[in-house]
């Protein structure tokens, strides 16, 4: 399929602006301008329409396909939440308005909603007090390592280093590096639990905190937790929930209420705000009452009289992480989703998700190798090496499920599972859809025995095959240059 | 029975599938989770229908102000094409993910690469990334990019730069070891005397923005060309609608350019989700972080797109990673892509010319009300540009906006000696009309 770029002639327009403008001329001199104008395409309104249309059709994505990714919670993201946050009020609201002097009454309608939305994630995860800048999970993630550094600047601690599972997601550590931490390795074992002597071994007066999600990444309830807090908390660390899994426990569990001091959520995954191909996310990040002090600026705070007013006021703060409120529009509707949910929708929410992940992982059971004897969470992890022998890989499974229209599970994480096939299914999905999965699931394993190569060949019904990656790196054609 | 719309099957079908994997009830599948971190006590609503919630979310929308906004300081009012809204909400762009399954994500896959030749072509740069969150964090990996490059530990970072990027700036290096030092600006310019007693073999990079945040407009090349002599890099923020028109940061020699994307077609949208681009030459693309798509080929030889130079990002290096960034902006991104595509070549030109035209008629206008100077008289300006009034500016927008006006930011809030100094910004959507108004009310005001 041609470019943008490659569809442009010369003379097309799409957008006609207002005939004014013109009234003065700009004040600028000629020296500061541009040499030429800058080489976007020129099409009608209708080709630009067709071509971003014939694009979003070479896609796979939820409202599409089945989409089972896992750890990405790839659940529906209801359509009502998209009219909430494009309300005229809401969607054209100045950030900067509520810093002009008294400015906080001309945004008191977004400044309840930011309220009360940060209570409720509190109320959640049993945590004193939430903030919503954050941009996304990973931004979560920093800004929770730079609360820590905080409070432990302001208890006179000498910390280095923050202990994180080998299981746990990247960002984890490299959020840790960021915040200024050294990165220390705990190992876990096959069922993803924290070797306990291995962490009392690494834990000592330098240690910042402890990283990690639960359930983990291998869909299992962390075993020891308790212990697990009692050593980090042993010497003055901070647990650190990440929150990416959260939707196993929603409405069951509250992190803030069994030994974790500060949290990231991934409202594009529990929350049910659309992945939009990769973001916007957004990554809100709760605290128990001894952080408080050290959330970002600015807060929001309900005055006597029930109106809200934006506090800039906290010199133990780790200061400014994002220009303003957090991904607003992502808040909305996460917002929205939320009071829609209400409280009984929280425990029906992981309770399906939770039967559905189990529903997969005991159909599949027989064909591959899970790594949970006994029940998982929200998602179930299984091994593709009993295939090996038939010489097909954990990636032509994944290329196989392309080809019959089902996007497939996230493939080779967690990274101590050989061959790792990680499925999510989410409570969106009718029993219907789960029993599909399984049987082309069933379909390829035999088709992996009887002709591999079939496999090998896969993809074959999509615009493109698999793609050469190794000349992508090396050639780095990464804008187009136009031949014209 | 279950009350919530958003599950896939119903109460009868979930007892079913229970039954079949041998579960008694869902209690069962939580039977590892330790007793005493169950809890049932949420203290929350019931859920309401669809029809209630909007009812709500409106009330709450009603009890925000609508004003005519002169408002500015980085984020601009500008027009969305409605062809940005319908393609960017279909869900297969929206409730799709991360491209990690390239042969299923060639839509995304490909806007991504048109996106980064779109970022290129306006910045007069070689190669961009697939964006980042906002303008403020992808100065800040801007600078972080510099030091990798360099080897070295120490920015200079010119006052013109948005003094809310700087205070984010300020927040991300106070636990890394990176000496940030400020240099003020004199006549609404980056000093560049200031700029040369700081420039050593130690500086890493100068950070700079143009249009700075008083709206001036500045050809940057010979402080770029001083940074280049001492071995330093060159990173620039700007504002992406003014590249319909201004100089652009590749012809002043910038090594990374960044920006804040929320004009190419976001609304406002009280401060997210917003679009960090950024931009760069393509010796530097392998320090560069975020994602980066890349064209290739099939077996068959037919072209298409995947994530490239991953071994740069968190889920490959770890802790070793250029960045802990791991999302970007996607559907923003997209929508940038759109909104470019239908602007064109010669739209978007004209775009970035009204906004300057109108702004130059309000310059004119406001500068003739007695009482009212140009802060900067000699500056060259884009769409943005600041007026020095007789009283505090903090009043006198209060004053406006008891009459229906956003007339501007109050510079003082930042810039500690400047309480009289009105920031204001002009887009396309601001008419004639409305500057008149503008002007008229101010001069009533400033009488009173």
């Amino acid at each position: 399929m041609q470019l943008i770029y490659e569809k442009s002639v010369a003379g097309r327009r799409a957008v006609r602006l207002p005939r004014r403008g013109d009234d003065a001329r700009p004040k600028i001199n000629a020296k500061l301008l541009r040499a030429q104008p800058a080489a976007l395409p020129e099409l009608s309104e209708l080709d630009v329409v067709r071509h971003y249309t014939e694009l979003s059709r070479r896609n796979f994505s939820v409202d599409t396909h089945f989409y089972p990714l896992g750890s990405c919670t790839m659940k529906y993201n209801p359509k009502a939440c998209e009219v909430a946050c494009a309300l005229p009020g809401l969607s054209d609201l100045h950030p900067l308005w509520p810093q002009l002097r008294h400015g906080g009454l001309l945004t008191q309608g977004a400044l309840q909603l930011l309220h009360e939305t940060e209570r409720l994630l509190s109320e959640i995860c049993g945590m004193a007090e939430f903030t919503l800048q954050p941009l996304a999970g990973a931004h979560g993630e920093l800004t929770g390592c730079m609360i820590m550094a905080a409070y432990h600047r302001d208890r006179g601690n000498q910390k280095t280093h923050i202990l994180i599972p080998d299981s746990a997601h990247g960002t984890n550590p490299a959020s840790a590096a960021i915040g200024g931490y050294d990165v220390r390795t705990v190992p876990s074992d096959a069922q993803g639990n924290m070797h306990l002597d291995a962490l009392r071994a690494a834990v000592n007066s330098e240690t910042a905190g402890l990283m990690m999600t639960c359930p983990s990444t291998l869909g299992l309830f962390v075993d020891h937790l308790q212990e697990i807090a009692d050593i980090i908390h042993g010497v003055d660390g901070l647990m650190y929930y990440d929150g990416a899994n959260l939707n196993a426990i929603l409405g069951r569990v509250k992190p803030g209420k069994i030994g974790f001091d500060l949290c990231q959520l991934n409202l594009h995954k529990s929350f049910s705000t659309p992945h939009g191909g990769g973001g916007p996310g957004a990554g809100p990040v709760g605290v128990v009452e001894k952080l408080r002090p050290f959330l970002p600026i600015s807060r929001v705070v309900k005055r006597g009289d029930g109106t809200f007013v934006l506090d800039y006021d906290a010199p133990k703060s780790i200061g400014y992480i994002a220009p303003f409120y957090g991904n607003f529009g992502v808040i909305v509707r996460a917002y929205a989703y939320l009071l829609m949910l209400g409280r009984e929708g929280l425990r029906e929410t992981s309770d399906a998700a939770v039967l559905n992940a189990n529903y997969i992982q005991e159909k599949l059971r027989p064909l591959l190798k899970a790594v949970a004897p006994g029940r998982c969470m929200h998602e179930c992890v299984f091994s593709g090496e009993p295939l090996k022998a038939t010489g097909v890989h954990t990636l032509d499974l994944a290329k196989g499920l392309v080809d019959r229209g089902i996007h497939p599970p996230t493939i080779y994480f967690p990274l101590n599972v050989p061959e790792a096939i990680m499925i999510e299914p989410t409570e969106s999905e009718s029993r219907e859809t789960l029993d599909t999965f399984v049987q082309t699931v069933t379909e390829l394993v035999e088709l992996a025995k009887r002709d591999p190569d079939a496999l090998h060949r896969a993809p074959v019904t999509m615009p493109v095959g698999r793609l050469d990656e190794v000349a992508a790196a090396k050639n780095m054609d990464l804008v187009f240059k136009s031949t014209k | 029975m279950s009350h919530t719309t958003f599950l896939g099957s119903g109460s009868a079908e979930q007892q079913k599938m229970l039954a079949e994997i041998g579960a008694k009830s869902f209690d069962d599948l939580f039977a590892d989770v330790p007793a005493e971190f169950q809890t049932a006590d949420f203290k929350i609503a019931d859920g309401r229908s669809e029809l209630e919630m909007l009812q709500v979310l409106r009330s709450l929308a009603a009890k925000n102000s609508t004003l005519t906004n002169f408002c500015g300081g980085g984020f601009y009012d500008h027009f969305i094409p409605a062809a940005v809204d319908a393609l960017a909400s279909r869900g297969e762009f929206f409730t799709a993910y991360t491209p990690y399954q390239p042969e299923a994500s060639q839509g995304t896959l490909q806007a991504v690469y048109e996106y980064q030749t779109a970022i290129a072509r306006l910045t007069d740069m070689e190669a961009a990334n697939a964006s980042l969150y906002d303008g403020g964090t992808a100065l800040f990996e801007g600078l972080m990019m510099a030091l990798r490059i360099t080897g070295r530990n120490k920015v200079l970072v010119c006052e013109g730069v948005n003094p809310i990027y700087r205070t984010m700036l300020k927040c991300y290096t106070a636990n890394l070891s990176i000496a940030y030092e400020e240099v003020p600006l004199v006549g609404g310019l980056a000093d560049r005397a200031a700029f040369a007693g700081r420039l050593d073999k130690t500086v890493a990079a100068v950070l700079v923005q143009n249009p700075n945040f008083f709206g001036c407009l500045d050809d940057l090349s010979d402080l770029v060309a001083s940074a280049h002599a001492v071995g330093a890099l060159a990173v620039f923020s700007v504002y992406p609608m003014s590249l319909g028109m201004v100089q652009t940061p590749g012809a002043m020699g910038a090594d990374v350019v960044t920006g804040e994307g929320q004009s190419l077609g976001l609304p406002l949208s009280f401060g997210g989700p917003y679009l960090g681009f950024m931009a760069t030459r393509k010796q530097y693309v392998r320090k560069m972080p975020g994602r980066i798509v890349g064209a290739t080929h099939d077996a068959q030889g037919r072209r298409g797109f995947v994530l490239t130079l991953q071994a740069r990002e968190q889920h490959i290096r770890r802790e070793k990673a250029m960045s802990n960034i791991c999302t970007n902006e996607g559907l923003c991104a997209l929508r940038a892509t759109i909104y470019l595509a239908l602007m064109g070549k010669e739209g978007f030109a004209r775009c970035a010319y009204q906004c300057a035209a109108r702004a130059a008629y309000a310059f004119d206008r406001l500068r003739a009300i007695p009482g009212v100077k140009a802060t900067y008289a000699d500056r060259h300006f884009f769409n943005e540009f600041a007026v020095t009034l007789p009283r505090d500016a903090g009043e006198v927008i209060s004053a406006l906006i008891e009459r229906g006006i956003a007339a501007g930011f109050p510079v003082g809030r930042y810039y500690p000696g400047m309480q009289n100094v009105l920031l204001l910004a002009c887009t396309e959507k601001r008419t004639k009309a409305e500057v008149d108004i503008l002007a008229a009310h101010l001069e009533s005001v400033l009488k009173g």
